[in-house]
C-alpha cells in the first residue's frame, strides 16, 4: 500500500523540479527570518538568489547540533512564536537539547510523513497500532501518534515502559502493529517467552522500530521471536522527529521523503558530496517546514543513497540502514569500530541473547575493549574449559567482524541494563585529558 | 547408573554465591554434595541435591543460569588408597577424568567421590567391571 502514491512515485524529473522549487523558497525563507542564516549567508557572501539547480545547495554553509544549540531554546524559528503551536526536544543526553518548533503546517506534515511511514508497514483503517514510544518532549510517541491519525488507524498511545501492561494490552486489544525501539522490542520478545506467552495467539504483524541504530541480525531475531515483519524507520527532531525515511516491504533501504526533506551525503571529514551508492555523513535540508527551516544539517548518521526505483514502486531515494554514527564510532588502538560491529557478531551466534555492553578501558596506555554478554543455558556448561571455549568462539567472531581482539565477559543473566528507550551500549572509561 | 548434578554460572561478584545457596535453602533442598571450578572471570558451582529438577526451576526463576548433566557417584574406602584405587581403573582403562569430588560420610567408613569423565558410560562400564558398586541417586539421597 502507498499512502501519496502522487508524490511517492512521481518520475524523477517531477521530482527534482518539486525539489527545486522548494529548496528556493526554503532558502529565502530561512534567510529572510532567522537571523543565524542571514549572518551565515552574509558572511559567505551567498544570497538566496544563488540557488539556481539542486547543485548549488552545496554553495550553502553546514548546520551542526551546536549551532542549534547556540540558538536554544528558540533561536531558530523562523515564524513568530504564535505561531508556533508545539515544541519537542532532543535527549539532550549529549549536552543542552535541541529544540524543534512547528507550526500548524509542520504538523500536518508530520502526520502526512509518519502516515506514508506507517503505511509503508502494511497500516490501514482496521489496524490496531501500539505506541510504545515515549509520549512527551521525544518526538517518538507524538510523531507516531499523528501517522495514525492522518491514516485513520487505531492508536493505542501506550507509551513507553511498563512492559508487562504492554503483554496484556498486546493480547487483549489484538495489537496488529507495535512501534518501539529495536532494543525495546527485543525485550518485549524475552518477556513474552518468559510469561509463557505464544505468539500465534497474538495479532502482530509488523512492527515499526527505529530512534536506535540497529542490524540485519538484529532484524531476524525479532521478526523470529516476535512473528512480525520489521520495519526500519528513521527521523531526528532537528528535522522534524521520525518519519523522514521509511523501510518499506521489500527491506532494501529507507525510502526517504524527498518531497519534504533534500538529503546528500557527504565525507564527514572533507565535507564533499559524495556520488550515489557511497557512504558518509547523511545531510538533511528540511524543505517544506516553515516553523523552523533547517538548511544542510549534518546528523552525524552514516549511509548511502540508492536511486533506482524501487520494486514496490516507489520512486524516492532510499538509504541504507544506519552503520555507524560518526560520534559513537570508537577509535580502538587506531581502529575505527562501530557498536553495530559487535551486534553483528554476537546475532551470528546461537543461543546468545542480543544484550550486550561495551567497556572501553585503557589501562596502560593501549586501549582494550571489553564485550559483556549474558550467560545463557546454550552457552554454559558443568566445565570451565567448555565455558572458555564458548568465551573464546564469541572472541573469534567479534575478531573476524571489527579485526581486533576483545575481552569477553560472560554476566548473569538480565544483569545488563535493559532500556526503554534508547540502549547504553558503550561505556568509555577512557581518560582523554 | 548416572547422577544428576546440577551446575550453576556464577558471575564474579559479590554475594553471588550466598544468593544461590540461599534459594536452595529456602526452598528446603538439601545439599548432598558441592564443589566450586573457579576462574578469574567466572565460577561454576556444581552440586548434589535430591531434587534436581525443583532445585533447577527455583534458581532458573532467580535468573541464574543452571545446567543439569550426569556424572558418576561411587563409594570407595574411608582409607589411604581408597581414591586411588578407582583413579587406577579409570587409567587403566584410559578413561579421561575432566573433574572430580568427594566427600566422606557420616555413619560409615566410607567416601562417595563424584566423578565427570569424558564420556560417562564408558566410565560406569570400566568401574562396573572392576565390581565397584556405583551409586544410585536414592542411594546417594539416602545418605
Amino acid at each position: 500500500m502507498i499512502w501519496n502514491k502522487e508524490a511517492e512515485c512521481m518520475s524523477n524529473g517531477e521530482k527534482e523540479e518539486l525539489q527545486l522549487k522548494l529548496l528556493k523558497e526554503v532558502v529565502k525563507r530561512a534567510y529572510e527570518n532567522v537571523p543565524y542564516y542571514k549572518n551565515r549567508f552574509d558572511k559567505l557572501n551567498i544570497k538566496p538568489e544563488d540557488i539556481k539547480t539542486l547543485k548549488d545547495i552545496e554553495k550553502l554553509p553546514f548546520t551542526t547540533k551546536t549551532d542549534l544549540r547556540d540558538s536554544y531554546p528558540f533561536g531558530m524559528f523562523a515564524v513568530p512564536e504564535e505561531e508556533i503551536i508545539e515544541v519537542h526536544t532532543s535527549s539532550g543526553t549529549t549536552g543542552k537539547p535541541t529544540v524543534s518548533g512547528y507550526t500548524q503546517k509542520d504538523l500536518e506534515i508530520w502526520g502526512e510523513v509518519m502516515g506514508r511511514a506507517l503505511t509503508m508497514a502494511g497500516a490501514g483503517k482496521k489496524d490496531k497500532i501500539q505506541n510504545c514510544y515515549g509520549y512527551g518532549l521525544f518526538t517518538g510517541g507524538l510523531g507516531v501518534h499523528y501517522g495514525t491519525q492522518t491514516i485513520g488507524a487505531t492508536v493505542i498511545p501506550i507509551s513507553a515502559g511498563n512492559t508487562q501492561r504492554q503483554i496484556e494490552i498486546m493480547q487483549d486489544f489484538q495489537t496488529s502493529i507495535i512501534t518501539c525501539t529495536p532494543s525495546y522490542a527485543l525485550y518485549l520478545a524475552e518477556v513474552l517467552e518468559k510469561n509463557g506467552v505464544d505468539i500465534k495467539d497474538l495479532n502482530l504483524k509488523a512492527g515499526v522500530f527505529g530512534a536506535e541504530m540497529w542490524t540485519e541480525e538484529m532484524r531476524k531475531a525479532i521478526e523470529d521471536r516476535l512473528g512480525l515483519s520489521a520495519l526500519n524507520i528513521y527521523g531526528l527532531t532537528e528535522i522534524i522527529g521520525p518519519g523522514v525515511a521509511q523501510e518499506c516491504e521489500i527491506k532494501n533501504g529507507l525510502h526517504i521523503f524527498e518531497d519534504h526533506f533534500y538529503p546528500e551525503i557527504i565525507d564527514p571529514k572533507t565535507q564533499e558530496t559524495l556520488g550515489e551508492g557511497e557512504k558518509g555523513e547523511l545531510v538533511l535540508t528540511t524543505l517544506t517546514r516553515d516553523g523552523m527551516p533547517i538548511l544542510r544539517f549534518r546528523t552525524k548518521d552514516i549511509t548511502g543513497l540508492q536511486k533506482e526505483k524501487c520494486d514496490c514502486g516507489r520512486t524516492q531515494v532510499r538509504m541504507d540502514r544506519i552503520t555507524g554514527r560518526t560520534d559513537d564510532m570508537l577509535k580502538i588502538r587506531g581502529v575505527i569500530v562501530f557498536p553495530s560491529q559487535i551486534e553483528k557478531a554476537l546475532l551470528k551466534i546461537e543461543g546468545l541473547h542480543p544484550q550486550y555492553q561495551i567497556i572501553v578501558t585503557r589501562p596502560k596506555h593501549l586501549d582494550e575493549l571489553e564485550v559483556q554478554v549474558e550467560a545463557s543455558p546454550t552457552l554454559f556448561s558443568d566445565e570451565v574449559k567448555h565455558v572458555e571455549e564458548v568465551k573464546k568462539m564469541i572472541e573469534s567472531y567479534i575478531h573476524s567482524e571489527i579485526g581486533l581482539r576483545v575481552n569477553i565477559s560472560l554476566v548473569e543473566p538480565e544483569s545488563l541494563p535493559r532500556s526503554e528507550g534508547k540502549a547504553v551500549r558503550v561505556i568509555d572509561k577512557r581518560n582523554f585529558d | 547408573m548416572k547422577l544428576k548434578q546440577i551446575s550453576i554460572f556464577l558471575e564474579n561478584k559479590e554475594g553471588r554465591l550466598k544468593k544461590a545457596i540461599s534459594i536452595l535453602s529456602q526452598n528446603n533442598i538439601n545439599i548432598r554434595a558441592l564443589s566450586i571450578a573457579d576462574t578469574s572471570e567466572f565460577g561454576i558451582l556444581r552440586l548434589i541435591v535430591p531434587e534436581p529438577e525443583k532445585a533447577q526451576k527455583k534458581l532458573e526463576e532467580n535468573n541464574f543460569v543452571v545446567k543439569v548433566n550426569e556424572v558418576i557417584a561411587v563409594e570407595v574406602p574411608d582409607q589411604p588408597g581408597g581414591l586411588d584405587s578407582i583413579l587406577s581403573i579409570l587409567y587403566d582403562s584410559q578413561i579421561n577424568v575432566e573433574y572430580l569430588y568427594a566427600f566422606v560420610e557420616k555413619n560409615e567408613d566410607k567416601a562417595i567421590v563424584v566423578i565427570k569423565t569424558e564420556n560417562i558410560d564408558e566410565g560406569i562400564a570400566a568401574l562396573e567391571k572392576s565390581n565397584i558398586n556405583i551409586m544410585s541417586a536414592e542411594d546417594v539421597n539416602k545418605l
